[in-house]
Order: structure tokens, then C-alpha cells, then sequence
């Protein structure tokens, strides 16, 4: 169930249910702290998809998760060559981007993104999360000039150290646009999005619906 | 800083799909799905209920997420020199602030 794959920084992990067959599909994570809200969540997708006939991958993005290389050296270029390059490695035939990972999705493959998120609008909740944590804590900071650090020399945010190119990409990242990638909707799935909870929780029935989903229009 | 300003205005793919529900019932949902209680837990919130700095599960990662979903439910922009502890501080603040921010 764990597989390893290469990427230019390494070797990483990957979470693999692999039986060689004709569906083969790449699941792109959500990112940061909706990354570990939604692990759960992700991972029960593919179990429900394996046991419906359809292998899934999902890899750690290099700097994330198991992964040994340093945040701060990726960027989101670095993470767009990366996931094709997991494509081809695992020979997917489609993939899933869950949040953010709808923007580094290969456009060369079909598939879907759930609940798109661009790199732009994480970056806007990362640092209006850290202006607020600040305040909290009796300092004042503003998002303009955190941004302008950012840039420049990278800034840390909710405990991710990202580097100045991967902030200066994300903060004028709009979502790519589909492609033959179909967006589901959280209100195609029923229930509050697992990325909003404060605690990570799981929510069976929200996997069972976008296993569902995917299973019904792979096997159509 | 044209880069900071685009990055900072609302998406306008998200906004408004909700915008005619009534700030009241969208923040006790809202709030509902951030800290995963019940309906009626929500319901049974009061103008004096406290929230950032009392629930110790309510972080700044996690109020970050609530502001953003309230701008995206109800159609608002929430510049951050606007929120201050004050206003997250009882359930009756946030309410009147986010009134306040439909209303202007």
C-alpha cells in the first residue's frame, strides 16, 4: 500500500492501491492544514475506489507529509512537474485534485477537481490566518506588507516555511481552468467541506458520495 | 500593489450564492460546520456566547477558514485591519459586525 516514487529532489512516499488495473487514477491532496484536515477523508475515497475496481495513487508532494526535501525549496512549478511526473510514473489515466491541488493537476489528463481552490485564495486564508494569530498575540501585522516579505524572502504561515517563489507563485495563482478535469462541488457531496473543521474529522458518508461519483463515471 | 489588491478582492465565482439568507442563520451554520457541533448546540448560542479566545478549538487557522466562508456565503469582503478581537470575541459581535458589513 505504500509505494515510492522519483522525483528530482528524491525519492517520496506515495499511498498506492495498485492491482494493474485499466482505471488508474492520481489523486492530487489538498494543501497545508487542509492537507491534514482532509487526509482521512482523501485516503477513504480510495479505498472505497478499490474496492470498486479502480487503482488510485496519491504521492507526497516533495517538502510534504513523509517527504524528507525542505518545503521552502518547492514552488508551485516545482509541484506541477512533480504531480505529471507522478502521473507518469504510476501510469495514471485520470486524476483527482482535491482543493488546491487543482492547480498543479496535469491538464493532460481527464478526471475531476473537488472543491477548487486556487493558490491565490490559499494563500489568502494563510495569511489572514497568520495576521490573526499575530494579533492575538499582541502583534500587529499587515497582510500587504507580509506579502511583500513573502515574496522576497519567503514567510513562515500556520507553521509551513514557504519559500519567496513558492508565495510569489501562489499569490497571483488563479485556478487553470478545468480542461477535460469536471469541478465537484461540496454541495455535490452533501454535508460542511472537512477543510473547515477546526479539529480533523471524518465524515464516511461524504467518502461513499465522491467514490460514487468518480466509480460511476469510470466504469459508465 | 496590483498583485496584493486582486489577491484580496473576493472571488467572484464564490460570492452571492447565498447572499439572500439572513446573516443570523449563515453564521450559526457557518459556525456549525467550522466546529463540527450540532444544530442545536449552534442554536442555543446567545449574543453573549464566547467564541475566539473560549473555544479552545476555534485557532486563528480555523477562524481564518470561518471568516473566509462567511465572505464567500454571504457575499462580503472582510479587510483585516476590520477584525479585531473585540468583534470575534461573543457571538453577538461577530453577528453585528457582519450585519453591519451588509448592511454598508
Amino acid at each position: 500500500m505504500i509505494a515510492a516514487w522519483p522525483t528530482p529532489a528524491g525519492e517520496e512516499y506515495a499511498v498506492a492501491f495498485d492491482q494493474g488495473r485499466a482505471h488508474r487514477l492520481l489523486v492530487l491532496p489538498a494543501w497545508f492544514d487542509e492537507g491534514n484536515k482532509l487526509r482521512h477523508f482523501t485516503v477513504e475515497v480510495m479505498r472505497r475506489l478499490d474496492g470498486s475496481g479502480i487503482d488510485s495513487f496519491l504521492p507526497d508532494l516533495p517538502g510534504c507529509n513523509e517527504s524528507l526535501a525542505p518545503l521552502e525549496q518547492q514552488t508551485l512549478e516545482s509541484w506541477r512537474t512533480e504531480a505529471s511526473e507522478a502521473a507518469w510514473h504510476f501510469s495514471a489515466t485520470h486524476v483527482l485534485a482535491i482543493r488546491a491541488g487543482a492547480n498543479i493537476a496535469p491538464d493532460s489528463l481527464p478526471g475531476w477537481r473537488y472543491a477548487p481552490l486556487a493558490g491565490a485564495s490559499q494563500l489568502r486564508a494563510l495569511l489572514r490566518a497568520r495576521v490573526l494569530g499575530s494579533r492575538e498575540a499582541g502583534r500587529n501585522e499587515d497582510r500587504d506588507r507580509l506579502l511583500g516579505i513573502g515574496r522576497s524572502e519567503g514567510l513562515e504561515l500556520a507553521g509551513y516555511r514557504l519559500g519567496a517563489a513558492m508565495v510569489d507563485g501562489l499569490a497571483d495563482a488563479e485556478l487553470p481552468a478545468p480542461g477535460q478535469q469536471r469541478d465537484i462541488a461540496q454541495s455535490d457531496i452533501g454535508g460542511p467541506g472537512l477543510w473547515l473543521r477546526a479539529e480533523p474529522d471524518h465524515a464516511p458518508k461524504q467518502a461513499d458520495a465522491l467514490a460514487a461519483i468518480l466509480a460511476m463515471e469510470l466504469l459508465a | 500593489m496590483a498583485n496584493a489588491r486582486a489577491l484580496f478582492d473576493g472571488d467572484p465565482r464564490m460570492s452571492s450564492q447565498t447572499a439572500t439568507n439572513d446573516a443570523d442563520t449563515v453564521l450559526r451554520q457557518v459556525l456549525q460546520d467550522v466546529l463540527g457541533l450540532s444544530a442545536e448546540r449552534v442554536a442555543a448560542f446567545t449574543p453573549e456566547t464566547g467564541l475566539f479566545g473560549h473555544l479552545p478549538e476555534l485557532d486563528s487557522m480555523a477562524v481564518a477558514g470561518l471568516l473566509t466562508e462567511v465572505e464567500d456565503r454571504l457575499g462580503i469582503v472582510i479587510e483585516d485591519d476590520e477584525v479585531d478581537g473585540e468583534m470575534l470575541e461573543t457571538y453577538g459581535a461577530l453577528l453585528a459586525f457582519v450585519r453591519a458589513k451588509r448592511g454598508g
